[in-house]
């Protein structure tokens, strides 16, 4: 099978508003006889269900949480890319586009990229219209801030909490919808399967996980909104119902899964302090505007510290290296995700780590207290510094905070073309699950940005294409496919019950997630993932053998929907450690130890690596055929990239 | 797993569905950490639970990082637990002390019906939102951003209204059940910038109307809610909400249309 991007010829500039007039209309008295089914209610789902109700066509929307307002883009900090070059400071769709390329260390489409820089500054108007209260200036128009991987200030924000108050603003006009009856909610519903019929997709399954009723819903096309994988590592920034289910279960029906080693690792977040340890939080990138990352010069300063018997303040400027600013001196503490994280990483393998652990960094906002002052300081971070605090029980204001990296965003995700449609006819993946725009490592700021891209400015265009070329006829759910793919799904919940075994569930992601961690994460070897693909499948096989789930399907069981999904983690992750494998190159989040440049930098192989990597399912534990869909780099002229 | 020394003393709330009656048990947290968040204390007794075949205490949580609003535990008789302006998932262990006896109870209102457990129903919440809690404005249909300037004192005081995560501990707290703190401060957000405008008083009457047939209390002015708002909600919204609630009811003669949601 060909992978076709349907990227359309012609300048940068021109593809996307081209495109739109090539795409076909659904007349405005047909949408109403179309239904759409949308798989999550967060920035990508949440916008597309409201955009496509507005525009009539008549929405399902699931969510697993108890409201759509919880989906996991609430918890993004720090803020939303756009280029508006509001700060005149030489912005401009073109640089945003250039950035993000550079920053994805080339492995992404041109056309995917352009077309979100362009949205972006429609994306600022929406959400400043529904009453989105992001950061201003005295005068009354709107702030900005630069962030990791940027030269110029494009970043909108809402103080720390920019994901919460945009998701409101989608979730309000998803509100709209649903007070006018063109949305109707499913709240407390998960998707376990896709139903596919004659190779399209008509409709889904779900579980109430209120009642465990199995029901089967249809619609003239499917999207899915489900965000990122993160949580294949057991500990990540992720909620902590966030899940590959429903993308993996589409995988397994046929589509495609491009990427999957590309995840990434985000530096500023606080250390691991057990085993108990449920979930890592994130500190916000703007931290790196004004704090300094550093760690101490010798292993003795460092060992002093870890043992309690200095003081991080008490460390004298010149027993301090400021890593990231001597390495990187135009960036400085600004550099992109991936290289702040590698960086982290060499500290503490240098035996220079902070901390009890000796597996953390300082971010230090000393200076910045003294140049802005304490208030000022407290005005732009207090609830970070104070979310710090909770957690860690240290003043961020008189000591430096630690820092570690953690699993973040992931990547890669189910292969879409320019229309945001996988490769089975019907079925779309919009936001973190799909694999799109960032590359190999993406930019702050640019997830809530490629949410709302797809579900409010691309998905509403695209879809209609689809749906006029297959007609307003109902989808016929007496067909096969319906009753058997429902069955499918009660016979795995059936095994999962009946295993009765002696590991629980959070046992069995607990060893995942150390094998994720350990061999496909920061740094990767052949070596190492060979060890994890084994490590993995006895993991797996040991799970559909030993696994204690109890209670009952007809009730809320939490156990048994962690199963399902930790289940699904259990094959993804030997997938992502076979994309890693054939990955002989380091590019953005991807890093290879056997590619990298003589000053430890991530080394591109473009000549044989310029490609998407998209992975078929064949069957259960066969491997999985790569399809490559070839990167063509007409706008933009590959180099390595240097933040020195 | 646990790695921690201290050892406590645990009385849940335990209640099979809205159907069934609920009771208090009793269950031993031993070895916890004080690093552990109240949430991962739960996780602890829940591995040990389920390795004897026992259900698991069922309780709602999901981005444990005091944000989703979906963590609701009422523990020693205070929504999100005893210290001030933090969700339960911020809360940890070194807030107790070794020995003691923790009381977990679901939020309890009429209006947030238990469903197992420590998880209660909170739907009524979003169908307040449903009944006018935006601006009616299609996606693409807008100006430039800074078309709108909003002077920064009204844009921050509307944004600490909109800091409200809709966990429902104000409704938790209030003795008579009621959600004004709620939906005040989703009233006032809209209500105090511009872009709220044309549907401002429309949208006051529709939610203050679903949220009476939603079956919570009045407000008595006592200021649990303020207290016990894990993100400092303040009763200011509440009198805003009040005013231009008798102002439309009295004066606009144009909101006595029904929300008409933009159409």
């Amino acid at each position: 099978m060909s992978l076709d991007a349907k990227i359309p010829q012609g300048p940068l500039a021109e593809k996307w508003s081209k495109h739109k007039f090539n795409l076909k209309l659904v007349n405005p008295a047909n949408k109403r006889k179309y239904d759409v089914i949308v798989v999550g209610t967060g920035l990508a789902g949440g916008a597309a269900a409201a955009s496509l109700a507005e525009l009539g066509y008549n929405v399902k929307a699931f969510c697993f949480q108890d409201s759509p307002r919880r989906a996991h883009s609430i918890a993004a900090q720090g803020g939303i890319n756009a280029a508006k070059n509001y700060q005149n400071d030489g912005d401009s769709v073109y640089r945003l586009f250039y950035d993000t390329i550079k920053g994805g260390d080339y492995r992404a489409r041109e056309g995917n990229v352009y077309r979100l820089a362009e949205v972006s500054v429609n994306i600022i108007d929406q959400c400043v219209a529904q009453g989105v209260p992001f950061a201003r200036e005295y005068g009354g128009l709107l702030d900005n801030r630069s962030f990791g991987g940027s030269q110029v200030s494009r970043t909108f924000y809402a103080r720390g909490q920019t994901g919460q108050q945009l998701l409101l603003g989608a979730y309000s006009a998803l509100n709209r919808q649903i007070h006018l009856g063109k949305v109707k909610m499913y709240t407390r519903t998960e998707m376990l399967d896709v139903v596919v019929v004659d190779g399209q997709a008509k409709g889904i399954v779900t579980r109430n996980l209120i009642t465990g009723e199995i029901e089967t819903h249809s619609g003239h096309a499917v999207l899915l909104g489900t965000g990122g994988y993160g949580n294949v590592f057991y500990l990540s920034t992720n909620a902590m119902g966030s899940n590959v289910t429903a993308a993996w279960r589409a995988h397994k029906r046929g589509a495609f899964f491009a990427n999957p080693c590309f995840t990434q690792i985000h530096p500023t977040c606080i250390p691991v302090t057990g085993d108990h340890q449920s979930k890592l939080t994130l500190m916000s990138e703007s931290l790196r505007n004004d704090g300094r990352v550093w760690a101490p010069k010798t292993v003795e300063t460092a060992e002093k510290l870890r043992k309690g018997q200095l003081k991080a303040a008490d460390v004298k400027e010149d027993d301090r290296d400021y890593f990231l600013e001597r390495k990187y001196p135009s960036f400085g503490n600004l550099v992109p995700r991936d290289v702040a994280s590698r960086n982290a990483k060499e500290m503490v393998d240098d035996n220079r780590g902070v901390g009890a652990s000796g597996i953390a960094v300082f971010l230090d906002f000393a200076d910045a207290i003294n140049r802005l002052g304490k208030d000022a300081v407290a005005a732009k971070y207090g609830n970070l510094f104070d979310m710090y605090y909770q957690i860690t029980n240290e003043d961020p204001y008189t000591q430096p905070m630690r820092i570690y990296p953690a699993v973040h965003y992931t990547m890669g995700g189910l292969w879409v073309d320019y229309n945001l449609s996988t490769n089975i006819p019907g079925l779309y993946a919009l936001g973190e699950c799909n694999f799109s725009d960032h590359g190999a490592n993406r930019l702050g700021a640019s997830a809530l940005m490629q949410g709302l891209a797809d579900g409010y400015f691309v998905i509403p265009y695209t879809l209609g294409d689809y749906l006029a070329t297959i007609g307003p006829k109902p989808v016929d759910t007496n067909h096969p496919a319906f009753a058997k793919t429902k069955q499918e799904t009660v016979d795995r919940i059936n095994k999962l019950l009946s295993l009765k075994g002696t590991r629980t569930v959070d046992d069995y992601h607990r060893s995942l997630g150390h094998i994720m961690w350990e061999y496909c994460g920061m740094a990767r070897t052949e070596e190492g993932l060979t060890k994890a693909k084994g490590l993995i499948s006895d993991l797996r096989a040991d799970f559909w053998k030993n696994v204690i789930v109890v209670g009952e399907n007809d009730e809320i069981n939490p156990a048994l929907e962690k199963a399902g999904r930790v289940a699904d983690f259990l094959e993804l992750g030997e997938l992502m450690v076979d994309d890693a494998l054939m990955r002989r190159e380091s590019c953005g989040g991807h890093f290879r130890l056997e590619s990298q440049t003589p000053e430890g930098e991530a080394l591109r192989d473009d000549d044989n690596f310029a490609f998407v990597a998209a992975w078929e399912y064949k069957a259960d534990n066969q491997p999985e055929v790569l399809h490559k869909e070839v990167l063509d780099f007409e706008f933009v002229h590959l180099t390595q990239r240097s933040y020195k | 797993m646990s790695n921690g020394n201290m050892n406590l003393t645990l009385k849940v709330w335990r209640q099979k569905n809205a159907e069934t009656k609920g009771a208090f048990a009793t269950y031993k947290a031993e070895g916890i950490s004080p690093d552990m968040s109240f949430l991962e204390m739960l996780d602890v007794v829940n591995e040990g639970l389920i390795l004897k075949g026992d259900e698991p205490i069922n309780f709602d949580h999901d981005c444990r990082e005091g944000i989703c609003g979906m963590c609701s535990l009422y523990i020693n008789g205070h929504p999100h637990g005893p210290k001030n302006a933090i969700t339960t998932c911020q809360l940890h262990m070194r807030s107790f002390h070794d020995g003691e006896t923790i009381v977990i109870e679901p939020w309890r209102a009429a209006a947030f019906p238990v469903i197992k457990d420590l998880a209660v129903d909170r739907s009524s919440f979003d169908r307040i939102q449903q009944a006018g809690g935006f601006v009616s404005v299609n996606t693409g249909v807008t100006v430039d951003a800074n078309e709108i300037p909003i002077p920064k004192v009204i844009a921050d005081e509307a944004f600490n209204s909109a800091t409200c995560i809709g966990c429902g501990a104000c409704v938790a707290a209030c003795k008579n059940a009621s959600a004004m703190l709620f939906v005040s401060a989703k009233v006032s957000q809209l209500a105090m910038l511009p872009q709220g405008q044309p549907e401002r008083w429309s949208r006051v009457q529709a939610m203050v109307a679903q949220m009476d047939e939603e079956g919570f209390g009045n407000c008595t002015n006592t200021g649990a809610c303020e207290a016990e708002c894990p993100k400092e909600i303040k009763m200011t919204n509440i009198s805003r909400m009040n005013n231009d609630y008798f102002s439309a009811k009295l004066f606009r003669e144009e909101s006595t249309h029904e929300h008409a949601a933009g159409e």
